[in-house]
């Protein structure tokens, strides 16, 4: 290695060439790696990058005999229609709130209970806690969606009677715009928290116990301990999340939200991308809706670059 | 060395409330499963009248009779299994080879075809081009509308490729190159067998993607008895249609507990029961392997 590069060095005239020859041998010999990476990249060319050049009918009016290629171009005019819809701001006040609504009580849970699961000795109550929290996370939206119903349901659902016994009267949590929000974050958390753990349970395993003892021997409380060795241990892991997070502010999770919509708690409940369903699938108004599709994920893209390149400049973890 | 070291009163303090903040985490997410377990065999009733409220009471197994009598459950049942399977070869055997490759330090494009992956994660065409696209290859009322558009997880192949890198020695590669082994036979021969974790991890969450499925079959089939599980509970638990089949079967039974509303009800927690006892069963015996998929998949690759 080391002699190719002096000569390399002392032969710049050449230099390309050889580097070049090199890289073909290097693609004959392992030409069996590509063929290794033909199905996944093929899939994804096909079902990701063919989708994107399916975006311009968000400029067009897409008729389907004419196809992508061959519809006429309009512009933007499906953009304009959408920006000066009564429901505009209804969709983005709702997208956002339910978004931001959900980070800040689903964010920082699963990082306080794993900071809590750290602070137990491995042994039967903690196995069976861990193991008990991570369950939820593989019932599906459906059951998930089920359950939610049955469980509001005003006249038999058990968190019905739950506030019942309290003495208090259960409002009506499914059909009411106003709970609609804190139902599905809710749930959500229910959902999701005990598996969120496991990330950061990951990341304070890298903690040296060097620390904790040099901290123990200096008088420092567990919480002390906490505070300042297993909380900045897992800032890294936190701030990808967050930016991760940030990135899908307008992509909420928009299979539970239909599950759960009903005409009654529309108001509250519907989303881009509820909307991009209804209006494009169900009403077959295929460019309008993909003209309001992009608009979201172009949203994303900038939140996505934006909040990374804030994080960039503030500390040294980012994306990319 | 650290227990030689007493805790202090405030360090105990601090504990026990520990403790009772993890055993309050437990009881949250427990009690509805039990709840729900509780609810499918007892009396209707007494459940909605909230006298059930822990333990089973008046022990009743009409709600799972009646699913189990339920045609279109099963007709679902199948399918699923059938989507779930083939799926989960295709994610695996699209997958895996991939992320070999993309492993390899001296493959030529690794970056390139990186790039093109990654740009998917963060962007894509959205519903209504790639519904445009699926219906275009005359994939829509087939289960490979299930299967095809998610042939690829970028993500899960990130992870793969972290594994490969860290796991399998790059010692081996260049010995079997001096050897003369193909990349095939060493992929096949040598890689593989290596690596049967993530393949187990892959395959879990690839299977589990595939059971849960509701949206993509929602939205790409029509016919009902091509329908997989989930669409047949969305039915029932979401859109409250009680099989037809169900209530005409079950005149006699439906006479005795007399309220509609009230069997509706139980059979749909002995559906959430039947829909989701497969993954709950083997849950605890794979969960090693959802953690550690997870957690090789939170190294920065």
């Amino acid at each position: 290695m080391e002699d190719n590069a002096q000569a390399v060095l002392d032969a710049p005239v050449i230099r390309t060439k050889k580097t070049r020859s090199k890289t073909w041998r290097n693609i004959l010999r392992n030409w069996q790696l590509y063929v290794f990476i033909a199905p996944a990249f093929l899939s994804i060319v096909i079902f990701s990058y063919f989708p994107m050049y399916g975006i311009q009918i968000a400029f067009k009016n897409f008729i389907p005999v004419d196809g992508v290629w061959g519809s006429p171009w309009v512009g933007f005019d499906h953009f304009v229609r959408f920006f000066n819809s009564y429901y505009f701001w209804d969709l983005l006040w709702n997208t956002l709130s339910i978004s931001l609504y959900g980070l800040a009580v689903g964010f920082p849970l699963p990082i306080i209970l794993a900071l809590a699961f750290n602070e137990v000795k491995d042994g039967l109550f903690k196995r069976t806690v861990q193991t008990v929290t991570y369950a939820p996370h593989f019932i599906s939206m459906v059951v998930m969606a089920g359950m939610i119903i049955t469980f509001l349901s005003p006249s038999s659902g058990m968190v019905v009677h739950l506030i019942e016994a309290f003495g208090l009267t259960a409002p009506d949590f499914l059909t009411d715009p106003r709970w609609f929000k804190t139902m599905y974050v809710l749930s959500d958390v229910w959902q999701s928290t005990g598996w969120g753990t496991i990330i950061y349970l990951a990341a304070l395993t890298s903690v040296d116990p060097g620390l904790h003892e040099a901290a123990i021997l200096d008088g420092a409380s567990r919480f002390q301990r906490i505070r300042h060795i297993n909380i900045p241990a897992i800032i890294p892991t936190i701030t990808i999340l967050m930016i991760l997070n940030m990135g899908g502010l307008l992509g909420v999770g928009f299979e539970k939200i239909l599950l759960l919509q009903n005409p009654l708690n529309m108001e509250a409940s519907d989303v881009i991308s509820t909307f991009v369903y209804r209006s494009g699938l169900l009403n077959a108004q295929y460019s309008f809706s993909t003209a309001v599709g992009l608009f979201n994920s172009v949203v994303n893209a900038i939140l996505l670059i934006l909040v990374n390149q804030i994080v960039r400049r503030t500390s040294e973890n980012s994306l990319w | 060395m650290i227990t030689t070291i007493k805790e202090t009163k405030r360090d105990r303090f601090f504990l026990t409330c520990n403790y009772i903040f993890l055993f309050m985490a437990f009881v949250i997410v427990a009690y509805p499963v039990l709840y729900i377990i509780s609810a499918s065999i007892s009396n209707p009733k007494l459940v909605a009248s909230g006298e059930m409220w822990l333990w089973p009471k008046d022990i009743t197994f009409e709600g799972y009779q009646r699913v189990f009598r339920d045609t279109q459950i099963w007709v679902g049942y199948g399918n699923t299994i059938l989507y779930t399977v083939i799926g989960t070869l295709v994610n695996l055997i699209v997958t895996i080879p991939a992320a070999y490759a993309l492993a390899r330090k001296d493959f030529v494009g690794r970056n390139f075809f990186m790039a093109v992956f990654m740009v998917t994660m963060f962007f894509g065409g959205g519903l209504v081009p790639t519904y445009l696209l699926v219906k275009n290859l005359g994939l829509v009322n087939s289960m490979w509308a299930l299967i095809l558009p998610g042939a690829t997880s970028v993500w899960n192949l990130i992870v793969c490729r972290t594994f490969f890198q860290s796991a399998i020695p790059k010692e081996m590669q260049e010995a079997a190159e001096i050897d003369g082994c193909s990349n095939f036979r060493l992929f096949f021969r040598i890689v593989l067998p290596l690596s049967s974790s993530i393949i187990a991890v892959m395959a879990l969450f690839f299977g589990v993607g595939h059971w849960n499925n509701y949206f993509s079959a929602m939205i790409y089939l029509n016919d009902h008895g091509k329908y997989p599980l989930q669409l047949v509970l969305r039915q029932i638990l979401v859109l409250q249609e009680m099989s037809a089949q169900a209530g005409a079967l079950n005149a006699s039974t439906a006479t005795a507990l007399n309220n509609k509303a009230e069997v509706a009800a139980l059979v749909k927690y002995a559906v959430i029961i039947v829909s989701t006892l497969p993954v709950i069963i083997i849950y605890p015996f794979l969960q090693r392997y959802f953690v550690q998929g997870v957690m090789i998949g939170s190294v920065k690759g």
